[in-house]
């Protein structure tokens, strides 16, 4: 990652979280002992966090450490979860949960034979049936187009656009029902810097209007336009804290400086138990 | 489930090359037959009336596995069961779909077949059209099932063979049923697609709606009504 002068960016600066603005109290979130098995291996372990509601916590780790796991434990679509994990007031997976809840995959999930706007109004018409709610679903519809920035594309087949615009039209239909907690799996992937800072200006309004996001990303210098954030590692949560009290607590200048501190004083604790055994072998030295 | 079948059809209008291939194929293979049995056109009737029922089957049986199968891979399946959308909704859908195609495709082949090619039919065509949409939903509701059992593409071409062949060599076409090895005639009694035949050469055989017929429409209905169930046990929430 690159750090430059902010007066040397070409780009407008992205809005930070504004300090004066804590997010309220109320958890969307709430996870005691969360774990998850997956094919036998234990892919997150005992983990404990909140995630408030009206505000946007990254999730944030190295590939494999169970980011995605955990964004479908909370979506409920991830078998053998234990413990306790509260999503609005009721148990992940619950039926009530299903129209309150926009999950958007890593990969884009929409059809790639339908148009951009075709897709919406049929997930439209999933979550809101009937005729009665015609000109409420159109409405959600152009709303969700134009908040992706798609407008002009609306009329293309979803499997002719690109890939970060094929992403979008996935995250427009988690948009479509104002859920009140959107879980999204690494939204800003394959997207140029305009788009990147666009979207993070839209999570930034959605959070404003009360919903609860949990984003996750492996490009650190987004972690900095967070509220919160979740430092995972190896199936476990590393810290919970605001971007600001991160770098404080590590005296790091940045998150990701702030993460690898946290890293390797994890890789220490975990140490100990190696020391007593053979000296570093040939490969664990090349490291 | 109607904005899950216009949907699926919305699929399909994108698409006018599988839609020429599901409705002219059909037309071009029953002619095709008329040809082979020119010196003997009882052969053709009694082959003809057959085939106008699995042709249904069969290409509903290819269209919804692979439909199914590419819900599954691209994540829309996921992130439909994450929405409030009953699985009776969405196979529904599925089922309603595919059945308005198979009408369609059912209606021109039996026309052509009756009308062109001189296929003697005693009872209605009609009813011939009745058992042809039966058989559609029979093959929709097996391709929604065996999608569950393919990780690709691949396998689920291969299901068809696997599950297809030994419904059509055992169904009557070839030999009479009652000609069979007793074993043979007894797996066939099981086999849905045995009934599926069984009411069309009744339609062709009978002016009237015969007890036979009602059995025959019966059992095919059930039976897709049962795979249909199965198939929705296999949708799945969530998943490991």
């Amino acid at each position: 990652m690159m750090n430059y002068e902010p007066g040397a960016a070409p780009t407008t600066p992205t809005p930070q979280p504004s300090p004066d603005t804590p997010p309220p109290p109320t958890s969307a979130i709430a996870a005691r002992g969360l774990t998850v098995v997956r094919g036998g291996r234990t892919v997150l372990r005992a983990l404990d966090f909140t995630v408030p509601s009206g505000s946007i916590t990254g999730l944030l780790g190295p590939s494999g450490c169970g980011k995605t796991t955990l964004m479908r434990a909370v979506a409920g679509t991830q078998a053998k979860v234990t413990g306790v994990l509260d999503v609005l007031g009721h148990p992940a997976g619950d039926p009530a949960l299903r129209p309150r809840i926009g999950y958007v995959t890593q990969a884009p999930s929409v059809y790639t034979d339908l148009t951009v706007r075709q897709n919406l109004d049929y997930f439209a018409a999933v979550l809101h049936p009937g005729r009665a709610h015609r000109a409420a679903r159109r409405e959600a519809v152009a709303r969700a187009i134009d908040d992706v920035d798609l407008t002009t594309r609306a009329d293309a087949l979803a499997g002719a656009l690109s890939g970060g615009q094929r992403s979008r039209v996935s995250l427009a239909v988690a948009l479509l029902g104002t859920p009140d907690l959107l879980v999204l799996d690494e939204p800003t992937v394959g997207l140029d810097p305009v788009l990147r800072r666009d979207l993070w200006d839209l999570f930034h309004r959605l959070a404003d209007r009360g919903t609860a996001l949990l984003v996750s990303s492996h490009v650190m210098d987004e972690a900095e336009r967070c509220h919160r954030l979740l430092l995972m590692r190896d199936g476990r949560v590393l810290a919970e804290d605001t971007p600001d009290a991160l770098r404080h607590r590590t005296g790091a200048a940045t998150v990701e400086e702030a993460f690898l501190h946290l890293v390797d004083a994890d890789r220490a604790d975990e140490r100990p138990a190696a020391t007593t055994a053979a000296p570093l072998t040939s490969e664990e030295a090349s490291r | 489930m109607t904005a899950t079948a216009g949907r699926v059809l919305r699929q399909l209008t994108h698409d006018p090359r599988t839609i020429a291939l599901l409705v002219i194929v059909p037309v071009l293979l029953i002619t095709l037959l008329r040809y082979v049995f020119d010196g003997a056109p009882g052969t053709f009737d009694a082959t003809g009336a057959s085939l106008l029922g699995i042709f249904p089957l069969i290409t509903m049986f290819l269209v919804t596995s692979i439909a199914t199968l590419r819900e599954r891979t691209t994540g829309t399946l996921e992130r439909l069961l994450a929405l409030p959308l009953g699985k009776g909704g969405l196979i529904g859908g599925y089922a309603l779909a595919f059945g308005a195609v198979a009408v369609v495709q059912s209606a021109l082949a039996t026309a052509v077949s009756v009308w062109l090619l001189g296929l003697d039919v005693v009872g209605s065509p009609w009813l011939l059209l009745l058992v042809a949409l039966l058989d559609a939903l029979l093959g929709t509701a097996l391709g929604l099932f065996v999608s569950a059992f393919a990780a690709s593409e691949f396998q689920a071409v291969q299901f068809m063979p696997a599950v297809i062949f030994p419904q059509l060599l055992l169904c009557g076409l070839f030999t009479p049923r009652e000609a069979m090895h007793p074993v043979l005639e007894a797996i066939s009694n099981v086999l849905p697609m045995s009934y599926a035949v069984d009411g069309m050469n009744q339609v062709l055989q009978h002016p009237d709606i015969t007890g036979d017929f009602v059995r025959d429409i019966a059992v095919v209905a059930g039976s897709a009504l049962l795979v249909l169930c199965l198939g929705a046990i296999t949708l799945r929430r969530r998943t490991p």
